[in-house]
């Protein structure tokens, strides 16, 4: 299994400025890919490329070497799943229910999940150690519960390559790790994982892979602990940080840490 | 397997007993049913009733029967003559209370859940079609539309089918008009499409008042003001029969569908992204709902809230899972209606439009469940 993109670029209309310039890059079995950029530089545009929400790209998507311009959603949607950002959901249905919502692609169009399927959905949460919160409403649990929820839907949905928009956007400082340890372990089991984060620490923890992007422009690709440097930090962020290292009991650490508490005048 | 997440909020709830509820559900339909047939001028004791009704489901049988066996006159004989000791002819009641409870209460009964059930369906269709719990045929305006298609239909004195596919035509006009314009619109989606709908809404009454204003008075003007007020009163066993069926046809899809429409809620991209055709999806019901919208405006008038309250009432009983929620908003929404219109013919000498009913007893209800909506988010 692998995920190929070539020379993306997408422009959201003829004469607006391109939001993906260019953009290459592959991804195998077992990575994950944290890709790293300031607001607004394209990230979400990429993945909804990805997903095949958008389309009339130029470039090239490859899943296992098959253009997913030549696939439809049914099934890009067996390969591909898609995490977004929990929000405040307008129906308030139970866990379970949300769960049972990513076998939908494996019914037929009139068909209604089964005892089959609701086994399945019981065994994705129990995987993510939430099945505890099987009839809980999915609008009354903490954001990190929402996100660990549609995570075990994409696990329901049976596809290999999970795209997850800011897994730790809005969760508290505990629910960050306990999620990203979750997104580990199943690059671990073989998923692919592709994620955006605004937090260079957790692709320097989680990532075995890092893409930055800048204006639509992937400006460096590799191993976080490699790539990620003081620097390039600088250029993209525009914020001084010392990147730290030490060795705990387990394995040597990277950490970002911000100098003059972040913003401070430039030297 | 990992252990548990510990998370600080640790909350699980027992889910209700969603089948004793239905069992309840139906029996409260049952009777509403059962009520309605027993009240009115004529206060007609049930066990008379329930023979009334039998005798002549009986006789339509015998009829039928006779119907298809008449090719054959020789097995027509046979069967007829063994079946004929079990029918007891029209002649063994008193005419007048069989003809009020099978020409009379029974298709106005049937209009009742016919036309309940038609708009809280499409009302629980709407608002999961556009994510947007505060819509309903009445608010999205295709009441209105199909209102007025309606008028027109009886202004270029059209009849029968004609009514039903000029309250179709503006029906869906209306819906694609204010879905158009709230998406053209910025700011919160469920604000803007509400508010697109009573902008829609209002030119479509506008354009009612104006065929008002240009109709014939004597017979259009009267019919079409009557009508536009809301009334079962005028139902006819042949009006029953037409819009069961289509209200049937335009139902079974969305009942069918009713999983898929859960994964639609969720909105565009998620719903896309698990493998659902979002664009042909939203159509087919949309299109159903307002189908449904139209026949049941043709045949009652504009009866409002009915579409908007008991979906509310579903989700407060039955969860927010629509392969529940459609089920339950048939019977709820048929039984409902059927209870209001007892009241609308029974509650004065003269008959109150159910229309007015409706606004009475759903606009208060309406309120109770914003203000309970607001305490819990």
């Amino acid at each position: 299994m692998n995920l190929c993109v070539n020379d993306l670029s997408f422009s959201y209309g003829k004469h607006l400025p391109l939001v993906l310039d260019d953009v290459s890059f592959s991804v195998k079995e077992g990575d994950l890919l944290a890709v790293l950029g300031p607001n607004g530089v394209g990230k979400s545009t990429m993945f909804r490329c990805i997903l095949g929400f958008l389309r009339n790209y130029s470039g090239e998507i490859l899943l296992n070497g098959v253009n997913i311009k030549t696939l439809t959603h049914k099934q890009i949607a067996k390969q591909v799943a898609y995490i977004p950002q929990s929000t405040h959901p307008v129906f308030n249905y139970s866990v379970l229910d949300v769960v049972l919502m990513g076998v939908t692609n494996q019914l037929s169009l009139l068909s209604a999940p089964n005892q089959k399927h609701i086994d399945m959905a019981s065994a994705a949460m129990d995987s993510l150690g939430i099945s505890h919160l099987r009839n809980a409403g999915y609008g009354e649990i903490s954001g990190g519960e929402r996100q660990l929820t549609l995570i075990a839907r994409a696990l329901v949905q049976k596809a290999k390559v999970l795209i997850m928009d800011e897994p730790t956007a809005n969760l508290d400082y505990g629910n960050q790790f306990r999620v990203m340890c979750r997104i580990s372990d199943l690059a671990k089991e073989g998923y692919i994982i592709i994620l955006s984060t605004h937090n260079p620490d957790h692709a320097f923890l989680y990532a075995n892979r890092v893409l930055m992007i800048q204006g639509g422009k992937v400006i460096a690709d590799g191993c976080p602990d490699d790539v990620l440097d003081a620097k390039l930090i600088k250029d993209v962020y525009n914020v001084d940080v010392h990147i730290e290292e030490f060795q705990s009991e387990t394995r040597h650490h990277k950490l970002c840490i911000p100098k003059n508490g972040g913003v401070g005048k430039s030297e | 397997m990992p252990e548990p997440v510990e998370f600080l909020t640790v909350r699980n709830r027992k889910l209700p007993n969603y089948k004793l509820r239905f069992i309840l559900l139906i029996l409260a339909a049952v009777a509403c049913i059962m009520i309605s047939f027993v009240v009115g001028r004529f206060t007609i004791c049930i066990g008379d009733v329930l023979q009334i009704l039998m005798s002549a489901l009986l006789s339509a049988v015998y009829g039928c029967i006779s119907f298809v066996l008449s090719p054959f006159p020789a097995i027509q004989n046979t069967v007829l003559g063994f079946l004929s000791p079990f029918f007891v002819s029209v002649e063994a009641w008193d005419y007048a209370m069989y003809s009020v409870v099978v020409n009379i209460r029974l298709p106005r009964i049937l209009a009742a859940l016919l036309v309940g059930a038609a708009l809280s369906t499409a009302g629980a269709a709407y608002q999961g079609m556009f994510q947007n719990p505060l819509v309903s045929p009445d608010i999205l305006g295709a009441s209105a539309g199909a209102g007025f298609g309606a008028c027109l239909a009886i202004y270029l004195s059209l009849g029968g089918w004609m009514v039903t596919i000029f309250a179709f035509a503006g029906g869906l006009i209306a819906v694609l008009v204010a879905y158009v314009v709230s998406r053209l619109t910025k700011g919160s989606a469920t604000l803007s499409m509400v508010l697109a709908g009573i902008l829609v809404g209002s030119l479509f009454s506008a354009s009612t008042s104006y065929i008002k204003l240009v109709a014939d008075t004597t017979e259009q003007l009267p019919e079409i003001t009557y009508w536009l007020m809301g009334s079962l009163a005028g139902a006819t066993m042949k009006d029953v029969i037409f819009a069961g069926i289509i209200i049937i046809l335009g139902t079974l899809p969305i009942f069918l569908l009713r999983w898929r429409m859960n994964v639609l809620t969720l909105g565009e991209d998620e719903a896309k992204s698990m493998g659902v055709n979002t664009n042909r999806l939203r159509f087919v019901v949309i299109v159903c709902a307002t189908l449904i919208t139209a026949v049941a405006v043709s045949i009652s008038g504009i009866i409002g809230w009915v579409g908007l309250v008991i979906p509310h009432f579903c989700r407060m009983l039955f969860g927010y899972d629509y392969r529940r929620i459609i089920p339950a908003a048939i019977i709820m929404g048929g039984g409902f209606l059927l209870l209001v219109d007892d009241f609308a013919r029974t509650i004065a000498t003269t008959e109150v439009p159910i229309g007015i009913l409706t606004a009475f007893v759903g606009a208060p209800i309406f309120a109770y469940l914003l203000m309970m909506g607001g305490k819990r988010s």
